[in-house]
């Protein structure tokens, strides 16, 4: 096999793993530029449109109002966390927003197990979906679900971009997450900028849980934990609270996660979450503002 | 009260609570003794937690992390030869021919957690709010990943078997009470009123001459020295655990008990840990599913967390600082209690 195919196909596996990371990540940067909050929760937005999707397909409707359908799930879902849990405490100090969420993770996992059981699920997929495109011989494989993944991601971005840009509801969010406090003196609705955010976030992930389902073949009710951490690096690498900050994390961190494994030797690639994390940290301590973001102290 | 009564009432207490400990297997059912020792090692892992993240208002999200060193370390050190040789047979020489008893080697994970907290703390204690907690789950994860990976110390993903049981409610009692002696030492010294005042306000507590790196790192490796020890007995206790074991769901049964009993005061930790415990223990028993008589009520499996991560987020709107908040429930303070309903009754 030629090296260049080989990095070919490492690139294709990078945006495919990537996008995702992205879709979670610029939701999770969202709520964390316009609450200062981290939200574990998000991650479980995954797994609601993701289980959404799977019994709406089982209740019989097609595949992608299936889909459109989870994605709406999951931004309810959102809306809800919001509204129930996160509004009460909205001004608290920082630790209490992490720990509010951290419980709500809790509730909404095992609110998946005892609905769903702790057991995973096969996720159906139309036939279509699964079809591979080989080329050169087959050194080049990229399925469907690749394609379908980064069309998606970028229609979703292309839309996110013209919503905060060009809409007043858009443009206000960008402006509550510059600074609350003038933004409810100019006389924007701040709760409804709050609601609309989470809406669009958790739409996000509810899509990117739908895509990570539709690529392991299986849905369960701790799905969503894992690529929430990545995200969250993801996030932090970029600047956190940045939208564009995210997308680049996000692209950036399944970029390194598929150059451990593929080109790392394989004594080390097993430690890729230790790297990741490590990296987290270091990102943390020398430049905690991200790659895009300057501004803002937020050491001791 | 003074002096000499005080160490009257503790040198008591503690008279009280061993005999309890030595006798509570002949009075109570198994059951009930395997409750209390549990609970007895939670309250020591929470009360250590609550030193960086209640007393200084660091919230570490790693303590677990050291938990988990704790009970290998000491696992390790522990097993018998035969055990070694079956389950751990590519160990290095050198650690092979170590073989300690249940306390050296408790003693030994507690101190291998210090040198860890401050490799680890050194650094972080510099971050803040959110940043520190989300730098302290990545050592947790780093942890889990790098117990998973070393398969020569740790049998890796699977399970680590064959340590000696030797955690009973005598040893879990014995080392709750001095880590609350202990703690309770430091924290209502000057140096614990250094870490309320870094909590508090961090640049008042700079301009009076407090220096926060060392100050919060202090309360961060105390605490990892008694999460090693808790993990030793914990893993003394099980026998056989995983990495799995000690990782997120551990990490917040934890921190639900810190947080609704109140981080701010070790009576606080203390009852977040009873609370949580026993209904925890009910709600395990009434979600496998009961008979009313007239109807049957079927088993739902996970309710018991639903509730109590409910109860956390109400806590966390209604009372933030815990039931207790930082009150501390102390002699002093019971005696001046009775002491002024026996006033309000003479009058």
């Amino acid at each position: 096999m030629s090296l260049e195919l080989y990095i070919a196909q490492q690139i294709i596996n990078a945006i495919a793993l990537g996008s995702l990371y992205a879709l979670v990540a610029i939701g999770l940067s969202m709520i964390f530029g316009i609450l200062r909050m981290t939200n574990f929760a998000h991650g479980d937005m995954m797994m609601v449109g993701a289980y959404a999707t799977l019994v709406l397909q089982a209740l019989g409707l097609g595949f992608g109002w299936a889909v459109i359908a989870g994605i709406a799930f999951g931004a309810l879902a959102g809306v809800i966390v919001e509204r129930v849990a996160y509004r009460p405490v909205r001004g608290a100090p920082e630790v209490t927003l992490l720990l509010t969420s951290l419980a709500v993770t809790y509730i909404l996992e095992n609110l998946g197990i005892l609905i769903f059981t702790s057991s995973g699920r096969n996720f159906p997929l139309p036939d279509w979906m699964n079809n591979a495109f080989q080329l050169y011989d087959g050194q080049i494989t990229f399925t469907q679900i690749n394609i379908l993944t980064v069309v998606l991601t970028a229609a979703a971005l292309g839309s996110l971009g013209w919503f905060v840009t060009k809409t007043d509801v858009g443009l206000g969010m960008r402006a509550a997450a510059e600074d609350m406090g003038a933004a409810h003196l100019v006389g924007l609705d701040v709760n409804r900028l709050i609601v609309v955010a989470f809406a669009v976030a958790s739409g996000f992930a509810g899509l990117a849980g739908i895509l990570w389902a539709a690529q392991a073949g299986v849905v369960e009710p701790t799905m969503g934990f894992t690529p929430l951490l990545k995200a969250f690096v993801g996030a932090i690498i970029g600047g956190f609270g940045s939208i564009a900050g995210a997308l680049l994390g996000g692209y950036l961190l399944g970029a390194l996660e598929i150059l451990i494994v593929a080109f790392l030797p394989s004594s080390v690639s097993p430690y890729r979450d230790a790297i990741v994390f490590a990296l987290l940290i270091a990102f943390l301590l020398f430049r905690p503002n991200g790659l895009l973001k300057r501004s803002q102290e937020i050491k001791l | 009260m003074s002096r000499m009564q005080r160490l009257l009432v503790i040198v008591a207490a503690i008279v009280l609570l061993g005999a309890f400990s030595v006798g509570a297997p002949a009075m109570m059912n198994d059951y009930l003794v395997r409750v209390v020792t549990v609970m007895c090692v939670n309250a020591l892992l929470v009360i250590s937690m609550g030193l960086a993240n209640g007393f200084t208002g660091v919230f570490s999200l790693g303590h677990v992390g050291f938990v988990a060193v704790g009970a290998y370390v000491s696992g390790v050190l522990s097993l018998t030869d035969a055990n070694k040789a079956s389950y751990l047979p590519d160990l290095p020489a050198w650690i092979a021919a170590i073989h300690l008893g249940f306390l050296p080697s408790t003693i030994v994970a507690g101190l291998v957690c210090v040198v860890l907290a401050f490799l680890v703390g050194g650094p972080l204690m510099r971050l803040s709010g959110h940043f520190v907690s989300v730098a302290t789950l990545g050592f947790l994860i780093i942890v889990n990943n790098v117990l998973i990976n070393s398969d020569t110390y740790t049998r890796g993903a699977r399970t680590f078997t064959g340590v000696p049981l030797e955690t009973t409610l005598p040893w879990a009692m014995g080392w709750l009470v001095l880590g609350l002696i202990v703690l309770a030492r430091i924290v209502y010294s000057p140096k614990g009123r250094a870490w309320r005042a870094v909590r508090e306000d961090t640049i008042a507590a700079q301009a009076i001459g407090i220096d926060v790196l060392p100050t919060r790192l202090s309360a961060f490796v105390i605490g990892s020295f008694f999460a090693g020890v808790g993990g030793s007995l914990y893993g003394h206790y099980l026998g056989s655990f995983s990495p799995h074991s000690f990782y997120f769901a551990y990490t917040f049964s934890l921190i639900s008990m810190l947080v609704i009993g109140g981080m701010q005061s070790l009576t606080g930790a203390v009852a977040g840990v009873i609370v949580v415990s026993l209904l925890s223990e009910v709600l395990r028993n009434l979600e496998r599913g009961f008979d009313l008589g007239i109807f049957t009520v079927p088993p739902v499996y996970g309710g018991s967390q639903i509730v109590l991560g409910v109860i956390f987020i109400l806590i966390m709107i209604f009372r933030p600082s815990g039931v207790m908040g930082d009150i501390e429930l102390s002699f002093g303070r019971l005696a001046a209690l009775l002491h002024r309903g026996r006033k309000e009754m003479n009058t």
